[in-house]
């Protein structure tokens, strides 16, 4: 007993190493978001490509939702752009533009230039959407099911090998969800 | 009378230059009163900038500070309280946004560690003192020591 009191500061230095040793390796950029399970929230913004449509949440189609955040100032989101246009092909989801903190011009200018992909996009010069969202850069990703729950949020440039690992399963999960609620719904 | 004009000319002076010097990225905000301008920088210093994540809202020049800082404005001016404006920071940006995070059962640790860590060290240097050493100086010699002793002194 007297020798093993002698090693509690070692083995308390340890495992203070080993915590703050594991603390370094984390990405500090990587925060959960705080509104992961809430709905998404309220907004009324003019369209990116016509500033006298004003878009609200009613605007979007039933079904899953991706809302990607861009803006032309940001090198990511032109990188990504490319594999949101393909992504855009597909009819699981509808993918909403939300246009942060930028001048229309530029962005009507980049949406004609390098393809759309948005079923559309709307434009919050001021922040207002995108501080609701808890954004805090662009690009960010968030995918929001049939009920406009919000059930994942990306920051970061989508790609194909994150779209697999981060977003495939997940949508194939609120496919599924879908489906069970609407086999219930059919038998009772 | 003229004393009365320097000192307030003196006083504008003061002001606009620790303004200056304060207001890191300049904001041109009108205020009420100046109570609700001590809460706007009060509360600018508290909430960290999601994006430069050292760095305050008041200290940070990038352009979501700046979102976040005419959102806290926006709420004073209607009228919220600091709480109020705190909750509306939390639930979007998350705990991470206080840079004094709030007393709950995952920051016990955090609050009351070094406190803890302290009371220990407290009980370890109060035992270590009170172990009274045993002082070999008083005790009695035992039967081999002593016939070693008498050795000694006969051959001496």
């Amino acid at each position: 007993m007297g020798k093993l009191i002698r090693f509690i500061p070692l083995i308390l230095f340890i495992a203070l190493g080993a915590i703050l040793f594991r603390g370094l390796s984390l990405n500090p950029t990587e925060l959960p978001s705080a509104l992961i399970g809430k709905k998404f929230p309220e907004f009324s913004l003019t369209s990116v490509l016509n500033a006298s449509q004003t878009m609200t949440t009613a605007d979007f189609k039933p079904g899953i939702k991706l809302v990607n955040v861009w803006g032309t100032w940001c090198p990511s989101c032109r990188y990504e752009h490319n594999y949101l246009n393909t992504l855009s092909k597909t009819n699981r989801f509808t993918i909403y533009g939300l246009n942060y903190d930028d001048e229309r011009k530029h962005a009507a200018k980049w949406l004609t230039e390098l393809g759309n992909p948005y079923e559309f996009s709307a434009f919050d010069e001021e922040g207002k959407l995108s501080v609701n969202l808890g954004v805090y850069a662009a690009p960010e990703t968030f995918v929001v099911d049939h009920n406009n729950i919000i059930r994942k949020r990306y920051a970061g440039p989508l790609n194909p090998q994150i779209w697999q690992n981060e977003f495939e399963p997940l949508i194939a999960q609120i496919e599924a969800e879908f489906l069970a609620s609407t086999n219930n719904k059919g038998t009772q | 009378m003229f004393n009365k004009y320097l000192v307030t000319a003196l006083v504008a002076m003061v002001t606009l230059f620790s303004s200056l010097v304060l207001a890191t990225p300049v904001d041109t905000y009108v205020f009420k009163d100046k109570v609700t301008e001590i809460r706007f920088n009060a509360l600018n210093k508290e909430l960290r900038c999601p994006k430069c994540q050292n760095q305050n809202l008041a200290d940070s020049n990038s352009p979501i500070a700046a979102d976040l800082r005419r959102e806290v404005y926006d709420m004073l001016q209607q009228g919220k309280a600091d709480m109020e404006i705190v909750d509306f920071m939390v639930s979007r940006y998350g705990e991470f946004v206080l840079y004094r995070p709030r007393v709950s059962s995952l920051t016990y640790l955090l609050w009351y560690g070094p406190a803890g860590l302290l009371f220990i060290g407290v009980i370890v240097v109060v035992i270590v003192l009170r172990r009274k050493p045993v002082k070999n100086a008083q005790k009695p010699l035992n039967h081999a020591q002593k016939e070693k002793l008498a050795q000694i002194l006969k051959n001496k």
